[in-house]
């Protein structure tokens, strides 16, 4: 890794390892399983049907492209580098996920597996998830922490609406990553008849990779998009983290031109010192969770934390192996950003452009603005803007409620 | 590569047995009783202890061990005591072959090298970690053979042919068939497809290392219909558990011995 050429990034994994990152440690039994996926994904993957396929689902069903908009009001107000937001929240489902839950499901189909199963935290996988078995004729039924399942229930009845099966999975925590468990031991006693569709870059290979690709259509289109508008490629693109796969999407295009800044954006909760958090770039260190060697949230024992983040979705005491690595080679910058300056980028993007952002891309949106402060102003930031956050206004009154009279705190930049 | 699992095997087979594995969870009921837990288990008749070292995470295990485990885990169950209870276990039975089985996270987080170390240093005499396929296993099992510890590795009823002949390869003190599709915890009965497992891995493995069966096995008759479908060795754990938990205060220790004693005699019986 040392003498790591970075004009080859784009080439990663090279047998299942994102440097020393990734692997599968998984039970025997879905060893054949993820052997049997790896070589169907290798052979699909640039078939033109599929491909056709895949692609006419995106554009004609779940609507890409999708707008790359100028935040001219965000802009204004913060009064620096023009800030760009990538309009995934306009995605089909409400978030980014769909880009995923269609390409695997398609695979799924075309293995000729017709159950499927998946994991979700918040619900959105879930809703991703039962919104691809609909339409292309498949079982889903999901697994979700019973703590999500009380706290979630809108998204439990979203998923029973669109025909999916959901689980409370009372085991361990009872949250995101027990109900990864949770599917996983299904995987095992079902994995002749069953396709396990993972929500995000983590789990073993092929499972960082296949997802990094079916997101990637994210980041070629700002490429494509900031081209058109700006004539150039952007200053710095900016996607928050929890597993990773908005960010793994939106940075991957760009991961060989390195004049593009890339900013990743972990959940930093109650702030790193208080240890409620998720930030597992930040925080944590190495480890094997989920079938992939990767930096953890863990004791000294090695037994894995619950983490803590207002956005369900950043909620993940794992993270993606691919952004482990690009940690380590410095091609990218990890940030944190507290649940309070979360709140903050929810506020400003709402009132300032009148779209409410999902608390995920919340996390994004006030690291940008920090950022923006900091660039110049000919400076082009692109925003990934991941999910929309109608899930989320719940959350944010009560929280808004209950802290009043809290003070504003300064953001953690990059390092 | 002698080693009290190798000699444990090579005795019984002298006499014309099968060997009975009993699995428990370090600090299940908790940290004291688990010495009394083994104990009673090795006087009922157990060749061989797989002491389970508790992992927040463990996705190849069903409820009851999950929640022996998380019981374990909140009592205050580490690794290191688990070590503790392994050097306590050695001094009182100096022959009895004594594995760890945890997940892979455990060894790495400590450091793989001076984890086991440590390990052979408390007595233990091998590992079997669910988790860690032969593909990513070269620093364990160098690490292994430089200690003299013993690398269980698990075949599974769809690895394919070339797979086993790998795993045979790397797998040492036995090998361990998993019987079915699924995680650990007791059954009430198994399919064709298990037995049929138990003669092909026999097939491969059998000159070369002795195949042991677990997952699900809860009854004497579970494992002589292992042992005539090849089995060297029944691996119960989940049921071990199941005991523990059902059993009331005074009885449970004896509860132990007499199931112990039972499946023992089903592992006898030609």
């Amino acid at each position: 890794m040392n003498t790591h050429d970075s004009s080859l990034l784009g080439s990663y994994p090279i047998s299942g390892k994102f440097g020393k990152y990734g692997g599968k440690y998984i039970p025997e039994t879905l060893a054949p399983a993820v052997e049997e996926l790896e070589s169907a994904y290798e052979k699909y993957k640039n078939e033109p049907d599929f491909r056709k396929e895949l692609s006419y689902y995106l554009t004609e069903y779940a609507g890409r492209p999708t707008p790359l908009y100028f935040a001219k009001n965000l802009t204004k107000h913060v009064d620096g580098a023009k800030i760009y937001l990538k309009r995934e929240d306009l995605l089909h489902g409400g978030a980014h996920k769909t880009n995923n839950t269609l390409g695997q499901a398609l695979l799924a189909r075309k293995m000729g597996k017709k159950r499927i199963i998946a994991e979700t935290g918040a619900g959105q996988h879930g809703v991703g998830t039962a919104i691809a078995c609909a339409v292309l004729g498949l079982s889903a039924e999901i697994f979700m922490g019973a703590k999500d399942y009380e706290r979630q229930k809108l998204n439990v009845f979203r998923m029973e609406l669109l025909g999916a099966k959901v689980y409370p999975v009372e085991s361990g925590s009872k949250t995101l990553k027990d109900a990864i468990n949770e599917a996983i031991r299904d995987w095992i006693a079902n994995v002749k008849t069953t396709y396990y569709l993972i929500g995000s870059v983590v789990g073993p290979h092929p499972y960082p990779m296949m997802v990094r690709d079916f997101q990637s259509v994210i980041g070629k289109e700002i490429k494509q998009q900031t081209l058109e508008i700006e004539g150039t490629m952007p200053n710095a693109v900016v996607a928050c983290v929890g597993g990773g796969s908005n960010a793994i999407g939106s940075f991957y295009p760009f991961l060989d031109n390195s004049d593009v800044v890339l900013y990743g954006v972990e959940a930093g909760g109650k702030g790193i010192k208080s240890g409620k958090h998720s930030a597992s770039l930040a925080a944590g260190s190495e480890g094997i969770l989920h079938g992939m060697f990767t930096r953890l949230l863990q004791d000294d024992c090695g037994q894995v934390i619950e983490t803590h983040s207002i956005s369900a979705g950043l909620d993940y005491p794992g993270v993606g192996p691919e952004h482990a690595m690009l940690k380590e080679l410095k091609r990218a910058r990890y940030a944190t950003c507290t649940d309070q300056e979360a709140i903050e980028g929810f506020l400003a993007l709402s009132r300032s452009e009148g779209i409410i952002p999902a608390l995920e891309p919340s996390h994004a949106i006030s690291y940008a603005m920090k950022l923006a402060e900091v660039m110049k102003k000919d400076d082009i930031i692109v925003v990934t803007l991941s999910g929309r956050g109608d899930k989320d206004v719940e959350i944010v009154r009560d929280y808004l409620n209950k802290n009043k009279n809290s003070r504003k705190k300064k953001t953690k930049h990059a390092k | 590569m002698q080693n009290r699992i190798t000699k444990k095997f090579s005795e019984l087979a002298k006499k014309g047995e099968r060997a009975l594995i009993c699995y428990v969870v370090a600090g299940y009921p908790d940290t004291g009783t688990s010495k009394q837990v083994i104990n009673a288990l090795v006087k009922g008749g157990a060749d061989i202890i797989e002491v389970g070292i508790p992992f927040s995470d463990p996705i190849a295990d069903g409820p009851t061990i999950q929640a022996a485990s998380n019981t374990a885990l909140r009592k205050g169950m580490t690794p290191e005591k688990a070590l503790h209870l392994v050097r306590s276990v050695r001094k009182r039975h100096p022959n009895l072959p004594l594995l760890a089985m945890t997940y892979s996270n455990i060894l790495v987080r400590a450091g793989m090298e001076k984890f086991m170390s440590q390990s052979k240093q408390c007595g233990l005499d091998g590992f079997i970690l669910p988790d860690m396929p032969v593909e990513e296993a070269d620093t364990y099992l160098l690490t292994a053979s430089k200690l003299n510890l013993a690398t269980v590795f698990l075949v599974s009823p769809n690895t394919a042919d070339a797979r086993l002949h790998k795993i045979v390869a790397s797998t040492s003190g036995f090998l361990y068939v998993v019987s079915v599709y699924g995680i650990t915890g007791a059954r009430k009965s198994f399919q064709k497809y298990t037995l049929d497992t138990i003669s092909a891995v026999k097939q491969v493995a059998g000159a070369k290392v002795p195949v042991a069966v677990g997952f699900g096995i809860s009854r004497p008759a579970h494992a002589k219909s292992m042992i005539a479908a090849g089995a060297e060795a029944v691996i119960v754990g989940s049921a071990v558990i199941n005991k523990i938990s059902d059993s009331s205060g005074n009885n449970m220790l004896q509860d132990l011995q007499n199931f112990a004693q039972s499946m023992k005699k089903a592992c006898k019986s030609k």
